[in-house]
């Protein structure tokens, strides 16, 4: 017997909680790329930049780093949902609605790019920098230089740290339900679990169902890092 | 900036601090004890008891913490409470307590991480010292106890440390399940007075000072044994 909460339509949950579940990897896809972004400015500011660049960076990372997930996300989001709103108002736009995904991808993605930089900065100096000062003599412009030898060299050391901000990230949208902001999966099943009060079962499925996601993520950054490594020697 | 509310709350830090530390050091003391036998069976256990090590180690560093402290605290709650019987029983008083709840799931949540670690570590012990051991006439189990445990504990320390920060950095969720910790101080603030971000730049501020004495500590204990590189 098939409970009837979990069938598809209106008397169930099922459509809601894949719903969840694509709302979900779509914010966790979406912050993890903007962290990535960011983190790029920020291991280079970091590591090439002058002290003012540097000390934005140090701060950036330092104070994302020390503080809880859940409290810098609700911080961010508040003041980041009413700082855009106020900006609306200001250049008179009246004020602003910001959509709750939209929202949750911003703040997520600021958090992840703190921890991007870290990954990224260790990654870009593990390369042998005679590298870099070989794309440099050649005449290559700093962003050129990135592009064909800095980026490509270092991936293979990024990719373990990157993999598991990824995993982080993806439980990371969870706390997003604290906010109440988007339907993404943690959310819809507090709300899918409120209304049938049958709380252990859909914490279950929730639980099964971002482990699944956590197993189709290994499977893949498995064969991402068999593919960054090759032509690398093997160790020992 | 309205910080008219801070006199009046200020006496609740204290105890909220306490209670915040509680959970840290309660999580790792426990969930410590846990990763041992977890990771001496994905190291030397029969083959079906690594395979369960290790997916239970996956499972907790693969699902979200909020949720499995949910799944506790809501889940079995509403469990619980399909028998009323519970409710005369002298351990009531724990049952409907959000602080165990909390303290087992970080434990449970934890001892996944720290499993992984100390697999890594047991791994990293010279196998000649275990040899060495064996060799003086110790069982197994004074190996492990005179050897084996304390050089792995040694070498996963500054992962240990960094672990201790991830799980301050986690205990904000016990406020979720009713736990008075310090993230708990600025939602009462704002509960009572709509006053929302200087209490959340306060506790930003304590948990910043507290990462940094965590690391501090560490470190000290880090600087203790010398180490060649």
């Amino acid at each position: 017997m098939f409970p009837e909460v979990l069938t598809f339509g209106r008397t169930g949950f099922a459509d809601e909680l894949l719903r969840g579940v694509f709302v979900t990897v779509y914010i966790a896809a979406l912050a993890f790329t903007l962290g990535i972004f960011l983190g790029l400015i920020g291991a280079v500011a970091k590591l090439y930049g002058g002290m003012v660049s540097r000390f934005i960076a140090n701060f950036y990372t330092t104070v994302i780093r020390a503080i809880p997930e859940l409290v810098l996300i609700l911080f961010l989001f508040f003041a980041g949902t009413r700082g855009i709103s106020t900006l609306g108002e200001f250049i008179g736009y009246g004020p602003v609605e910001v959509n709750g995904t939209l929202a949750a991808i911003l703040v997520l993605g600021f958090v992840q790019g703190a921890y991007s930089t870290e990954v990224l900065r260790g990654a870009i100096q593990a390369i042998p920098s005679g590298q870099i000062e070989a794309a440099r003599a050649i005449g290559m412009s700093p962003f050129l230089a990135l592009k064909r030898v800095i980026i490509p060299a270092m991936l293979p050391n990024a990719i373990p740290g990157l993999a598991n901000l990824w995993l982080s990230v993806i439980k990371d949208t969870a706390l997003i339900m604290v906010t109440g902001a988007s339907a993404e999966l943690a959310g819809t099943t507090r709300a899918a679990a409120g209304f049938t009060k049958q709380y252990f079962m859909f914490y279950f499925i929730a639980l099964m169902i971002y482990y699944t996601l956590t197993k189709i993520s290994n499977f893949f950054i498995y064969r991402l890092e068999r593919y960054v490594r090759r032509g690398q020697p093997k160790l020992a | 900036m309205d910080w008219s509310w801070l006199p009046t709350y200020l006496p609740l830090l204290p105890n909220a601090i306490f209670i915040t530390l509680q959970l840290v050091v309660f999580t790792m003391f426990f969930g410590l004890l846990l990763a041992i036998p977890l990771g001496l069976a994905q190291v030397t256990g029969p083959k079906w008891l690594a395979v369960a090590a290790r997916e239970y180690c996956t499972f907790m560093r693969g699902t979200p913490l909020l949720i499995q402290l949910y799944i506790l605290y809501y889940g079995l709650g509403s469990v619980f409470s399909s028998y009323p019987d519970l409710r005369q029983g002298w351990y009531w008083f724990i049952l409907k307590e959000g602080y165990y709840y909390a303290i087992l799931a970080f434990v449970l949540n934890e001892a996944g991480y720290l499993g992984e670690i100390l697999r890594g570590a047991f791994l990293s012990v010279p196998k000649g010292e275990l040899e060495a051991g064996r060799a003086c006439g110790m069982s197994p189990f004074q190996v492990l106890r005179r050897i084996w445990l304390p050089r792995a504990l040694r070498i996963a320390l500054p992962a240990l440390g960094g672990e201790t920060m991830l799980t301050l950095k986690a205990t904000p969720l016990a406020a979720l399940v009713t736990v008075a910790d310090v993230f708990s101080v600025a939602d009462k603030v704002r509960q009572e007075t709509y006053i929302i971000y200087p209490p959340l730049i306060m506790v930003m501020v304590i948990y910043m000072l507290l990462t940094f004495i965590i690391t501090r500590i560490f470190n000290h204990y880090e600087m203790q044994v010398p180490v060649r590189r």
